[in-house]
């Protein structure tokens, strides 16, 4: 890819501490050995995302995909590493051009009855951004939310509703709506299916896809569930406590995955198949990112752990073609 | 035929609200073998829930069965008692819910809580009760048994708190198992776990289990026959096989075609259009009809569950064709 990357993470890190409490201050201040608890949500992550690429992020509960998105969407600072926005380090923009660069992602969250204001109407709730920012001036902001609502197929009849009138689909639509309001580039959407009946998914899935057509939309796609993320995106990435284990286009990563945790989150996905099947799941649980397991963090879990496994963490290294894979055994025999 | 181990007839649950009434399940049948898994699948509001709580007679007011009959062993548990009830729940049917943390009791030990669970219905010694529990904990996965009984369950994650749920369902023995959607807040390595578990349990003790949910992935996975409902009916019914490799009913294949593994990549999902009626204003007749692609004038009456047998059978006028073909996925 010669073209620059609309998005380029490069060792991007978050950690969260907890402040210490007047009795733990006391005490340290007395000598007692207690520091403050830090949670490394997210470590070194490097991941580019091109213009118009949709990129799945998959992981289980506490592995760090909504920190890394909400990262990426600048609501949480990071606390290391560097997020270039078209090329440039949002750092070293001048404030009016990182506005523009923030306005330009958007998020679409889970939940939407949390993420939506009850107390506004659907009107105010989508045209508030719009006009704030000066994209509309405010007498023809009511035509400008009926537009949207529109795109995202919602009557604009609805306008003067607030959100507890609608159902759960079409409250998805209003926070869709609401970030496209803006006119983003990038949509981070986590786990903006999740909450949502199979047959309402759907419906929201195919409006994304129609959506990234219409309006050449470039999606940060976060979700745990694997049948979503392989049916919308370009490039699946999985994610373990905090980095990225695997990344590769996503048929090639769903046909043939390479990290032993890849292949387990693959293998006990369950399917809609016809046949009974039994299970062999992989033992033992998803350790704390309080207290990460030494070297891998897969190795307490992994059947395939070897010494080194424990001792030296590998690196998220190019095993094919854009496939990048954080394994031992790749250098060891092909897998 | 034999007498199957649970026989539910016309099942009617409606919750009198001041909105009005509320019809969550408005005429269930189904039935049930030893040793058998039923998957009860259904979207959010389809009465799924309801329906394995009724069983159980475990529906909060203003929610009442009014009609119908639960018939357990020959048993009609509609028409039982408390006191009977009560000497049923647990000890011949179990039931395993969502959220593990609301059916612990945070403040006693899990030892604590399991020994009751025994002595409430048999009279055993305490140390008998605990070996007991040590035991259902071993049987269900759980590491070091003796440590964990001492433990409280805030001290779990959420998997090992949801085998614990599973283990004090087991220790009567139960000849029945309602489980209501029990690995929907788990990660997927997790679920498969709990899968394995109950899977390889029901194997070995033949208790039957209802799995309540909504992941078609999971019921194919696990269940021997399926009961898919809608609007408070069982819509469909059959086996595994059946259901997933030729559905019927409309709504049954229209939730297929939802599932984004079964599409090809990229392709628009085949959605079904409209969203699930408020079970306050259900539409005349067939309460699918108005999201449906096959409805005709016939369909303003409800229609009757028929097919080739008891446990194959189809709540449609229009039902889609039957093919002979295997597995589409």
């Amino acid at each position: 890819m010669t073209a620059v990357p609309i998005i380029e993470l490069d060792g991007l890190t978050k950690r969260f501490s907890r402040k210490l409490d007047v009795v733990e201050r006391f005490a340290r201040r007395l000598g007692a050995a207690i520091d403050d608890r830090a949670v490394q949500a997210v470590s070194g992550v490097d991941l580019s995302i091109a213009e118009g690429e949709v990129v799945g992020l998959v992981g289980e509960s506490g592995c760090g995909k909504s920190t890394l998105g909400r990262m990426v969407a600048g609501i949480l600072p990071p606390s290391a590493g560097t997020l270039r926005w078209r090329g440039r380090d949002l750092r070293e923009l001048s404030p009016a051009d990182r506005h523009h660069a923030n306005l330009k992602i958007q998020m679409v969250f889970q939940d939407p009855m949390a993420s939506l204001n009850p107390r506004l109407r659907v009107a105010d709730i989508v045209g508030e951004a719009p006009v704030v920012h000066g994209l509309v001036p405010r007498r023809q902001a009511e035509e400008y939310v009926a537009a949207t609502l529109r795109q995202v197929g919602l009557d604009p009849a609805y306008l003067r509703r607030y959100p507890h009138q609608f159902s759960g689909g079409q409250r998805q639509r209003i926070g869709i709506a609401r970030a496209l309001a803006v006119k983003p580039d990038v949509l981070v959407c986590d786990e903006s299916v999740a909450a949502l009946d199979v047959s309402i998914q759907a419906q929201i899935i195919n409006l994304f896809m129609r959506l990234r057509e219409e309006l050449s939309l470039t999606y940060l796609f976060i979700s745990h569930d694997l049948g979503v993320v392989e049916h919308i995106s370009d490039r699946t990435a999985i994610m373990y406590l905090g980095r990225i284990v695997e990344l590769a286009p996503t048929p090639e990563l769903f046909d043939k995955p390479n990290h032993p945790y890849a292949k387990a989150l693959l293998d006990e996905a369950p399917r809609v198949s016809v046949e009974k099947r039994r299970f062999a799941p992989i033992r033992g649980e998803i350790p704390s990112p309080l207290d990460p397991p030494s070297g891998c963090a897969f190795h307490p879990r992994c059947p395939h752990a070897m010494p080194r496994c424990s001792a030296e963490r590998p690196a998220l290294r190019a095993i094919a073609p854009r496939r990048w894979s954080a394994c031992h055994l790749n250098e060891t025999t092909g897998p | 035929m034999t007498e199957p181990l649970l026989r539910v007839d016309g099942l009617r649950t409606h919750f009198l609200t001041r909105a009005g009434t509320v019809k969550a399940v408005d005429g269930v049948d189904l039935r049930l073998d030893r040793g058998e898994i039923l998957g009860l699948v259904g979207e959010s509001g389809s009465g799924k829930s309801v329906t394995g709580q009724s069983i159980l007679g475990l529906v909060d007011p203003p929610g009442r069965v009014v009609g119908g009959r639960v018939l357990f062993q020959g048993e009609d548990l509609v028409g039982a008692g408390e006191k009977r009830l009560r000497a049923i729940r647990g000890r011949r049917i179990a039931m395993i819910f969502q959220d593990p943390m609301m059916t612990l009791n945070p403040v006693l030990s899990i030892g604590t809580q399991m020994v009751e669970a025994v002595r409430a219905h048999e009279k055993v010694s305490r140390a008998e009760a605990w070996e007991r529990s040590r035991r259902a904990l071993a049987r269900v996965g759980i590491a070091s048994p003796d440590e964990r009984l001492a433990s409280y369950p805030h001290q779990f994650s959420g998997g090992m708190r949801q085998r614990v749920a599973i283990a004090i369902a087991l220790l009567h023995s139960p000849d029945l198992i309602i489980a209501d959607e029990p690995t929907t807040a788990l990660d997927v390595t997790i679920q498969a776990q709990i899968l394995f578990e109950v899977q390889k349990l029901c194997r070995e003790t033949g208790t039957a289990l209802i799995w309540v949910t909504h992941d078609l992935a999971v019921v194919s996975a696990l269940a021997d026959r399926v009961a898919v409902m809608y609007a408070g009916r069982v819509v469909e019914t059959g086996t595994v096989a059946e259901i997933i490799g030729n559905p019927r009913h409309p709504y049954t294949r229209g939730l297929l075609e939802s599932v984004p593994s079964r599409n090809r990549r990229g392709v628009p999902l085949r959605s079904i259009p409209g969203m699930t009626p408020s079970v306050l204003d259900l539409p005349e007749g067939c309460a699918f009809r108005p999201r449906c692609d096959r409805s005709s004038g016939a369909c303003t009456v409800m229609p009757e569950l028929t097919g080739e047998r008891e446990n194959r059978a189809w709540r449609c006028w229009n039902p889609v064709a039957a093919e002979a073909r295997g597995d589409a996925a």
